[in-house]
């Protein structure tokens, strides 16, 4: 009886144990779709939510998404309110100062700029962007003022409303907004590579974590499947590896 | 919701609109007004209470007593909310975190501090990493209780202590000839009274307090606004319900939600006047003589 107990007891602590190990908290903004968004029914969707879905899977690991505002993003994970950060966020030079990337699990992102009129000044005129990107980083340095917004839909919403001549974002989440908007908006010039692509932020202490999703990614990146998922979430014309 | 729901981009008008307002996203946001209206009626009393042991605190006999009443009261009255929400609420959860994790990992060998990034144990997080998302959201929103309580609790521990020093002096005369002790002269002659005074501050407070729960998204808490900003924003077909902007919209209901928190307010604060105001000689006479 005495040995039942405590087999159970060592059971149930080792279970313990493993979950407490095995949670990973992924932080997202979910508002930048396709890569994240909040679906119709509240929840976490898009590329990047269906894509670590299945890649925890693989790695067997319980991954809990934590939906956060972007701004804060880099702090909050470095303080330890999760683990790592799933959120369209590209690798630069900059960001590998204070945080670590696995590889990229999306190609360097093509930056595009959008806007109401065609003939639209994007050197010298006023360029909204989403505060903290990339984005805001290079119309910072075009010449161009620079508009920064929270979330990227009021940076397009700027643009409507007249406060600013263009919108410079990602051009997969450009693409829906520019082709659904009947013809009000016109891409300007030709999309920048900018970046490395993008990656998973983890912190730099977490070289487990990073090793983990690196081997990860690199088996879907040569079974193919990752290749499929960027179809399904960015059409046709999607980027492959 | 209802059948008819499934293939949402097929419908239209009427349907589609009771459809889209009864998607998961939109229940989360009518659920999130709940947490605004739970959060000010945790937040009031507890609140009250810090107010009020501050300033008893500030009154009090003993030194130390009142330096630590005066100075809780002179500090958070000065910082700005923002900077406090945002300095406290990250310091307390690491300060605890820290505490735990010398108390239970004693043996772990690398630092808590590494540069830029805080690292304790995991059997030192508060609350452990696998624990559900709803107990992170929990422990958000006790922070966000406790950070609301000890703000509001400072300007309140003022307003409290400008209604005490209300109470005329000759009603505490009175019944210290009678021979009450200092806790009996509180209890009976003080309280009582000064809250008559102290009304208007509170009532003003918890306006304030109204109009302050937007700060909720600061700590990581999901609140109207940040449903109202989430919904109404431009929505592609990537989303079952696409729509264009429609902020405006959300942000009205929002204004409607405000301004009839702020008309029910009043009606029961003027209820509440009019009842402490009963028997209150001294109410009346000043406003005679005003």
């Amino acid at each position: 009886m005495k040995k039942i107990l405590l087999a159970s007891a060592l059971i149930a602590a080792s279970a313990g144990f493993a979950s407490a190990q095995d949670t990973i908290r992924l932080a997202t903004e979910g508002a930048y779709p396709p890569f994240n968004l909040i679906n119709d029914s509240g929840k976490p969707d898009g590329f990047e939510v269906e894509l670590f879905d299945k890649m925890c899977e693989m790695a067997e690991v319980k991954c809990e998404w934590v939906v956060t505002d972007w701004d804060g993003m880099i702090p909050n994970l470095q303080s330890g309110n999760y683990d790592a950060i799933v959120a369209g966020m590209s690798i630069t030079d900059e960001r590998r100062e204070v945080i670590d990337f696995t590889q990229n699990y999306y190609p360097p992102a093509k930056s595009a700029y959008a806007a109401m009129d065609p003939d639209a000044d994007i050197k010298g005129g006023v360029v909204a962007a989403q505060i903290n990107t990339i984005q805001a980083g290079y119309v910072a340095e075009s010449g161009a003022t620079l508009l920064e917004f929270a979330t990227p839909d009021e940076a397009v919403a700027a643009v409507r409303n007249g406060e600013a001549d263009a919108v410079f974002a990602d051009s997969d989440y450009l693409k829906p907004v520019v082709e659904e908007s009947n013809g009000q908006f016109a891409w300007i010039d030709q999309p920048v590579p900018l970046g490395d692509g993008i990656g998973m932020g983890v912190r730099k202490s977490d070289t487990e974590l990073k090793a983990t999703f690196d081997a990860t990614i690199q088996t879907m990146k040569d079974d193919g499947s990752l290749n499929e998922l960027m179809s399904k979430w960015f059409g046709d014309e999607a980027p492959q590896f | 919701m209802f059948a008819y729901c499934a293939d949402p981009k097929s419908l239209e008008g009427l349907q589609w609109l009771s459809c889209y307002l009864t998607s998961g996203s939109h229940m989360s946001f009518y659920a999130s007004f709940l947490t605004v209206l739970v959060l000010l009626a945790v937040t009031a009393p507890v609140a009250l209470a810090f107010g009020y042991a501050g300033a008893m605190a500030g009154r009090s006999g003993a030194a130390p007593l009142r330096w630590l009443g005066k100075g809780y009261m002179a500090m958070v009255r000065g910082i700005p909310d923002v900077v406090f929400f945002l300095f406290f609420v990250v310091a307390l959860d690491q300060g605890l975190e820290y505490v735990l994790h010398f108390a239970r990992c004693s043996d772990w060998a690398e630092p808590v501090r590494q540069g830029l990034e805080f690292r304790v144990c995991p059997a030192a997080k508060i609350p452990p990493n696998n624990a559900p998302q709803v107990v992170h959201q929990i422990y958000g929103f006790a922070l966000a209780v406790l950070t609301f309580a000890i703000v509001f609790g400072a300007f309140a521990a003022n307003v409290l202590t400008g209604a005490m020093k209300a109470v005329p002096r000759a009603q505490l005369e009175t019944a210290e000839s009678y021979g009450m002790n200092n806790r009996q002269i509180n209890r009976r002659i003080l309280v009582p009274q000064m809250w008559i005074y102290a009304l208007p501050g509170l009532s003003n407070l918890w306006m304030i307090l109204i109009k302050a729960t937007p700060l909720l998204f600061i700590l990581g808490v999901q609140d109207i606004v940040y449903w109202a900003q989430q919904l109404g924003s431009m929505k592609t077909q990537a989303y079952s319900y696409p729509h264009p902007d429609w902020r405006l919209g959300y942000f009205l209901s929002l204004l409607v939600f405000y301004l009839c928190m702020t008309k029910a307010s009043e009606l029961v604060l003027d209820r509440i006047t009019a009842r402490l105001s009963r028997g209150q000689a001294i109410v009346k006479q000043s406003g005679a003589s005003a």
